[in-house]
């Protein structure tokens, strides 16, 4: 039952993007069209989930046991940027299509702050393993929706006649903030 | 370029939130009062002058393979280090500013800079481009801090000058997309306004 | 100066020298902030216990002591003693429940379990909506009422406690936090 309320809390009520503004410049970034939209969403739920594991392991056995928990930043964004490099590796291999696809957008998962800020979140409110395991990947989830909604959005902006200085960005952004808008609505959910 | 023009830079013609559209997440988060997102950008440009100017120093001793893992290695530990001075000397904004203060560390702008800049640099040249590009970050949150603090909460620096809320929506998540949003089509109509 | 080559030796010796370079100086900054960072956190708690209970000429942080929860924690309590009697118990309590994250308080009651007064120490709530709970507005509704008949529910749930218009999760949150105190000071059966 705890499980349910933290998927649901993560995909809409608290969602990454639009409630706890992380993931964002991906958010902007990769969401012209719909089909990279998807890529990244595949790309950023592996590495999250992996990445919330493999930190919260190093949080609990290393950083806790020494008491070292000022070094949480350094070896979080390292544990980070070293499984992105993996996974590059890994899809060069695996599927070429789907590298070329994302391009340069896979070395910048690195810098997602929805990532590293999933991996604090976790340490942050005390989930076990399997709790952490189960909001990152619902966290992952809601970053998805949001993003495929803004590219399916942003696809039929393109045929709409936005004023000049509005045009990118800024539409995208007061997209975004009515999307917000609309999630906010989900807090009714929770009884 | 001079020393002026590369402080400049920074400030308006290249600034990483209004312009290059850089650094978001912080930018919306951080901005619900004036006085939040100052802080937030006075964290971030401590950071970005340390983290320029210990890489311009060591650039020539990195060897290029492993330039990311080091300027990493670099920026979070003054992320790290502004960390703990915040935790022990500003405890309460420190609070506000909450998970944001670690995410220094993937904030694009720095690394933006580092490979970009401060690789390729001086030391003076990387320390001028990290002060112009950290405060014309804390200049453009201080920005939107006002603007949603004056609409949402009725106040400005902490000072409410009405009794009762303002227009709540302001000072959240949908207020802040809408605000950044229009900030920059202002900024984008007055560029092209230029151009004619 | 030529740039340093990327020979297997130069970067294991680059990424090597970085890293204990860096630990270095985090455990000089870490060390030299323990103690400012402690002081903070306890002048914090002390503020709080000032405004919870009655004036005390004891030393409530010296003769802190725990109480079990009864779920598997337990609690801070701080004595508050004017002339060797006991004229409160400042409370550090907890809840979970938060709609943000978790919530601290610190609850001041009487030895008869009469509240006196709560101070909320931290919480992440919504701007505009659960962060009201900080107001007098909702948060004197509690003094002077003793939870074995003021049932600490919000209305929606069949008790008399009036909730934070649009924040029902953060008051409810809120009286799970102050129940739990009570609850752990009955337990104690303290004199």
């Amino acid at each position: 039952m705890e499980y349910i309320l933290i998927i649901i809390s993560a995909i809409f009520i608290n969602n990454v993007v639009l409630a706890q503004y992380l993931g964002i410049c991906p958010f902007l970034g990769v969401s012209n069209k719909v089909n990279t939209a998807l890529g990244m969403t595949g790309a950023v739920t592996f590495v999250i989930v992996l990445a919330t594991m493999v930190t919260y392991l190093i949080q609990t056995y290393i950083l806790n046991k020494l008491g070292i928990g000022f070094m949480q930043t350094i070896t979080f964004i390292l544990v980070i940027a070293s499984l992105v490099q993996m996974v590059e590796i890994i899809l060069k291999k695996v599927s070429q299509p789907l590298y070329q696809a994302l391009g340069i957008f896979l070395p910048l998962i690195t810098t997602n702050c929805a990532v590293l800020g999933v991996a604090i979140l976790v340490i942050k409110k005390e989930y076990n393993l399997v709790e952490g395991v189960v909001y990152s990947a619902s966290t992952a989830i809601g970053f998805g929706l949001a993003l495929v909604i803004l590219a399916g959005i942003r696809e039929q902006l393109e045929l709409a006649d936005v004023p000049k200085g509005m045009k990118g960005v800024p539409m995208s952004l007061v997209v975004a903030g009515i999307m917000a808008l609309a999630f906010m609505g989900f807090t009714g959910i929770v009884k | 370029m001079n020393q002026l023009q590369n402080f400049n830079k920074g400030f308006i013609r290249e600034n990483p939130v209004l312009v290059l559209v850089l650094g978001m997440c912080p930018t919306l988060a951080t901005t619900s009062s004036s006085l939040n997102g100052l802080g937030m950008g006075i964290a971030t440009t401590f950071v970005l002058v340390g983290s320029n100017v210990v890489i311009s120093l060591l650039s020539n001793l990195i060897p290029d393979k492993v330039r990311i893992p080091t300027f990493i290695v670099i920026i979070a530990s003054f992320v790290t280090i502004v960390d703990l001075l915040m935790q022990a000397y500003v405890p309460d904004l420190y609070e506000k500013l909450g998970i944001f203060i670690p995410l220094i560390v993937v904030n694009c702008i720095v690394l933006g800079r580092a490979e970009a800049f401060a690789s390729k640099n001086s030391v003076f040249s990387s320390l001028i481009d990290g002060l112009g590009m950290g405060l014309g970050f804390t200049m453009a949150l201080g920005i939107l801090g006002a603007f949603r603090e004056i609409l949402g909460s009725g106040a400005i620096f902490g000072y409410k000058f009405i009794s009762g809320d303002g227009i709540l929506v302001f000072i959240l998540a949908p207020g802040a997309f809408i605000a950044l949003g229009y900030l920059i089509a202002l900024i984008n109509s007055l560029k092209e306004l230029k151009k004619d | 100066m030529a740039k340093t080559e990327s020979t297997f030796r130069n970067m294991a010796l680059a990424l090597t020298l970085i890293a204990l370079a860096a630990s270095t100086c985090l455990g000089f900054v870490y060390e030299l902030t323990k103690k400012p960072i402690e002081l903070s956190n306890l002048n914090k708690k002390l503020d709080a216990i000032k405004q919870v209970v009655p004036e005390f000429t004891n030393n409530p942080n010296e003769e802190m002591f725990r109480l079990p929860t009864g779920e598997g924690d337990s609690l801070e309590i701080y004595p508050a003693k004017k002339d060797d009697v006991i004229i409160g118990y400042a409370i550090n309590t907890y809840t979970k429940n938060g709609f943000s994250g978790n919530i601290n308080l610190m609850a001041g009651f009487k030895p008869d379990g009469t509240i006196i007064n709560i101070s909320v120490l931290q919480q992440k709530e919504t701007p505009g909506l659960g962060t009201k709970m900080t107001e007098p507005a909702f948060k004197d509704q509690f003094n002077e009422k003793n939870p074995s008949e003021f049932i600490l529910k919000v209305i929606k749930d069949g008790g008399p406690v009036d909730a934070i218009t649009a924040a029902t999760i953060s008051s409810r949150a809120f009286c799970d936090a102050v129940q739990r105190a009570y609850n752990t000071l009955k337990k104690g059966d303290l004199k």
